[in-house]
């Protein structure tokens, strides 16, 4: 008897626990607020960022909380929408990329709001033209290059793809998998835009005879392969952001005089990311404002040292340092939204074949 | 069934069958949409997945036996700190033992470095990341410690009276151990072994991280194809697979664990120290081995996380860099007011707040669970393997389940209508829950390993003698069992503040850890990023070193 007795308490405490933890914690943020202080959540990626002064000030205007949900890399957080949209999780999702983008539109995520700062937007990124998916930043996908270690070598860095399949290049180079890896698949997208399909096999056939290093993911290869990270690694070329340079100079324990590193502006894949209303959101009117604000100059002049992104507003102004060392590519890559999820798989199958094994 | 079983059942039920059920159902309908070249690619990736995860744990089992040894029978000098070497890189992210080995090993990596000076060679000797040596060794370096610990206490428990009448009976060392010392140490050497090879055979950090591309196991795959493809079909599919496995590895270990011999009585000893001149060499390159496989990549981390690299850019094989602090004083400012800024006491005190509630909830689970099983009647013969699924599991699939299970209401006419507001994937308790999936498996085996050494007459007399079942517990169990508790409650520990499987996919940015901030700086270039990192990996270390020499500290007070 005693042990039916124990037993019982013990599950009684742990269904409480369970009970209190699905009432108690809500409540809690409820009673903290005001009565007309409402949440909004955000379901986004690991990479969002944005400083506490601008998202307060939206917080005070709109008496509203913010929540973000930070899920996982680009894909991973979009696949959670996608499963979760019959109980969405959240009221907005940001972060869904040109590569993802038909994905997201053919799972019917997102509701169509036409906001009114998209009249600013260039149109080169307004890829959805029903405007369920809203532009919000960009940024070019590029090779970086160690420059100091080219300057020891008194060799300059590579001005082309076509030159990375030098010999003076063989093994100087990692790239991260295409499939687990979103600069990584952008630099694929980018030399099947120069080379088309199958000829970009064709040029991987030689870059895999040219000893290029192919690594699971970004923090790899550039935090263990690349040579002028602090890793300090045996590769003076890696596929990064062209906006990464401008984050060595910022980020640099002790203040330089220069960028350690520079972006090849040729062969770069242009990423646009996006940000929608996921259906069946309880707070449509909240959400309208959350997107304005996204676009509003506020939140575009604050992505570009908070995420290293650029702003789609042509309003927004730059920060200097920002200015000073990111740079955008005069010819990007960018096939159509279509045809990239088309032949995603296809692709990637054929490009894993052909390097990997 | 017994009841005291029904907690953990019911706990599994909900936290893990659940989940998984769902997810697996959903994905599992379309399955006639997956194309042939899938299953072309599955047979590569299941015999690489048995191969890797064999040879790792038989690696495993044949470097943490003498070790088990040395912790459970001799006594050296700096043993409390060694001990507590061993359990740390087990909790520690892959990132960070990357980092680490890479560290070491690494193209530009201390070895290399002084093999290239010193050779007077252009290009490193040591090829190791990216090699099927580097996932072997790293599984080596994550698991040992589970053979060290479960093999360990069992091989202290041993009367020693039993090998010492063999060798009076003529039986030579080497077939004392044969014939007497492993026989009786199968049931912990068997679990500890079963253990290792379920963390290896769902292995995914380290197969990307230090394997590189070329390899791919089950759960790497799983993940590619959930993540990236969105081809959840195909994740199912492979989830389901890595499930069997799991479940055939299970049944065969209760299978063979039953068939061995009676339990006997335990005679805790006192370690010794070596006497001849001969053991004290063994101890010694014992204890040497020890620190060269430990110590070196895990300084190499503390080590990095002071020195600054960045002042002598373009002479970089140029020694001698500049000690500095900086990493650490700059993780207490928010430089660029970022809303996610993670100051270093909040995320340790996340940390260690999921940590002890998993302890706690996986102890209260486990222990009643293990008693059960122990003597197991039909039923609980029947679930035993079933409990064990969890390790398993891929942790991609499981984390979609939550998120498929847990987004609104578990019982939604309580809260009707509240939808979004009050799902239970909001609450933060969600992420101690998920841990103790994880953990409870390696709680209950652990215990199970350790119960089974109890005779049934020690309660049986204790009981006749006139003990009320809580004394014949505290009196028999507690005094036989708190060493076998303890490493368990250690175990669940370093689960949750490693953090590895499920909890990664369901991480609260409102309550962020130590591992969440090291992952954040690690997503952005720049030297500070790397350099806050492996000061924040540092941190994570030291507290976790520190809270495991002190659980053990308390261990060996409360014994004698």
């Amino acid at each position: 008897m005693k042990r039916l007795l124990g037993t019982l308490s013990l599950l009684t405490l742990f269904l409480a626990a369970c009970a209190a933890s699905s009432q108690v914690l809500p409540s809690e943020t409820e009673a903290a607020a005001s009565p007309a202080v409402r949440t909004l959540t955000v379901m986004t990626h690991d990479s969002f960022s944005a400083s506490e002064a601008v998202i307060a000030a939206f917080e005070q205007a709109n008496q509203v909380n913010l929540v973000f949900l930070k899920s996982g890399d680009a894909g991973a957080a979009l696949n959670k929408a996608i499963l979760s949209k019959d109980a969405p999780l959240a009221d907005v999702f940001y972060g869904v990329d040109n590569t993802f983008l038909s994905r997201a539109l053919a799972a019917g995520v997102f509701e169509a709001y036409n906001a009114p700062l998209l009249a600013d937007v260039p149109i080169e990124f307004k890829l959805d033209p029903q405007n369920r998916a809203l532009p919000v930043d960009f940024g070019d996908v590029c090779l970086n290059y160690d420059k100091a270690w080219f300057d020891g070598k008194k060799m300059p860095g590579p001005a082309s793809l076509d030159d990375l399949l030098k010999p003076e290049y063989r093994g100087l180079l990692v790239v991260e998998n295409p499939a687990t890896s979103s600069p990584g698949l952008a630099f694929l997208l980018a030399t099947i835009q120069k080379y088309g399909d199958p000829g970009y096999l064709e040029y991987w056939r030689a870059l895999k005879a040219n000893d290029v290093v192919v690594v699971d993911g970004w923090e790899t290869a550039y935090y263990t392969n690349f040579s002028a990270s602090s890793g300090r690694g045996p590769q003076p070329l890696v596929v990064s952001y062209a906006t990464s340079p401008a984050a060595e100079f910022i980020f640099a324990p002790s203040p330089l005089a220069d960028a350690p590193t520079a972006s090849m502006l040729q062969g770069c894949f242009r990423q646009v990311e996006f940000v929608g209303i996921l259906k069946g959101s309880p707070n449509r009117a909240l959400a309208e404002k959350f997107i304005d604000f996204m676009l509003s100059r506020a939140f575009q002049e604050d992505m570009p040292l908070q995420m290293f992104v650029y702003p789609v507003n042509p309003q927004a102004a730059l920060p200097a340092d920002f200015a000073r060392f990111a740079r955008l590519a005069p010819n990007p890559a960018s096939l159509p939204v279509d045809e990239i999820s088309a032949n995603r798989e296809k692709w990637l199958a054929a490009w894993t074949e052909v390097v990997l094994h | 069934m017994k009841l005291r079983l029904l907690p953990a059942v019911l706990f599994l039920g909900i936290f893990f069958f659940l989940p998984l059920g769902r997810i697996l159902a959903l994905s599992l309908a379309p399955l006639s949409q997956l194309d042939a070249a899938l299953f072309s690619r599955l047979a590569d990736v299941l015999r690489f997945t048995f191969f890797q995860a064999a040879a790792s744990s038989l690696l495993t089992v044949l470097f943490g036996l003498p070790l088990a040894f040395l912790f459970a029978r001799v006594d050296f000098p700096l043993k409390p700190f060694l001990r507590t070497l061993t359990a740390i890189p087990f909790m520690l992210p892959t990132v960070v033992v990357a980092a680490a080995f890479n560290a070491l090993l690494g193209p530009r990596g201390w070895f290399n470095l002084a093999l290239m000076s010193a050779l007077g060679l252009s290009q490193p000797p040591i090829i190791f990341l990216g090699t099927l040596g580097a996932i072997l060794a790293a599984h080596v370096f994550y698991n040992a410690t589970i053979v060290i610990r479960l093999v360990g206490n069992a091989w202290a428990n041993l009367d020693p009276r039993l090998g010492q009448a063999a060798r009076s009976l003529g039986a030579s060392p080497a077939s004392v151990f044969w014939q007497v010392t492993l026989p009786l140490l199968r049931p912990a050497l068997l679990a500890a072994t079963l253990l290792v090879f379920l963390f290896d055979f769902t292995s995914y950090g380290v197969i990307l991280l230090l394997g590189g591309p070329k390899f791919s196991t089950i759960e790497v795959e799983i993940a590619l194809q959930a993540l990236q493809m969105l081809n959840l079909p195909a994740a199912a599919l492979l989830s389901l697979i890595q499930l069997l496995c799991t479940l055939t590895f299970s049944v065969l270990y209760t299978r063979s664990l039953s068939r061995l011999a009676a339990p006997l009585k335990p005679v805790p000893q006192t370690p010794r120290r070596a006497q001849t001149r001969l053991e004290r060499l063994l101890v010694a390159s014992l204890v040497c081995v020890l620190l060269m496989f430990y110590a070196l990549p895990l300084l190499a981390l503390p080590l990095r996380s002071i020195s600054r690299l960045e002042a002598q850019r373009g002479q970089r094989t140029a020694s001698g860099p500049a000690l500095t602090l900086e990493y650490y004083t700059e993780l207490f400012i928010n430089r660029r007011g970022s809303i996610f800024y993670i100051p270093p006491a909040t995320a340790a005190r996340n940390s260690l707040a999921y940590a002890g509630l998993t302890v706690a909830c996986s102890l209260l689970l486990g222990f009643p669970a293990a008693q059960a099983l122990a003597r197991p009647g039909r039923l609980e013969k029947w679930l035993d393997p079933l409990l064990l699924l969890p390790l398993g599991a891929s942790a991609v699939t499981l984390g979609l389940g939550y998120l498929l299970t847990f987004n609104r209401p578990l019982v939604p006419f309580l809260v009707p209508g509240r939808g979004l507001a009050l799902s239970f994937l909001a609450s933060p308790l969600i992420v101690p829950l998920a841990h103790t999936t994880i953990a409870l498996p390696f709680v209950i085996r652990s215990l199970q390993a350790a119960l089974a050494t109890i005779p049934p007459r020690y309660r049986e007399a204790a009981a006749v003698l006139g003990a009320s079942p809580w004394q014949v517990w505290w009196q028999v169990d507690w005094k036989i069992l708190s060493r076998a508790l303890v490493s368990a409650g250690a175990f669940a520990f370093t689960v949750s503040l490693g953090e590895f499987g499920a909890a990664s996919l369901l991480a609260r940015p409102e309550y962020p850890t130590l591992p969440t901030a090291i992952f954040r700086f690690l997503s952005q270039p720049g030297g500070m990023n790397y350099g806050q990192a492996l000061a924040m990996a540092t941190i994570l270390m030291t507290i976790t070193g520190l809270a495991i020499g002190l659980i053990e500290k308390e261990r060996v007070a409360g014994e004698f």
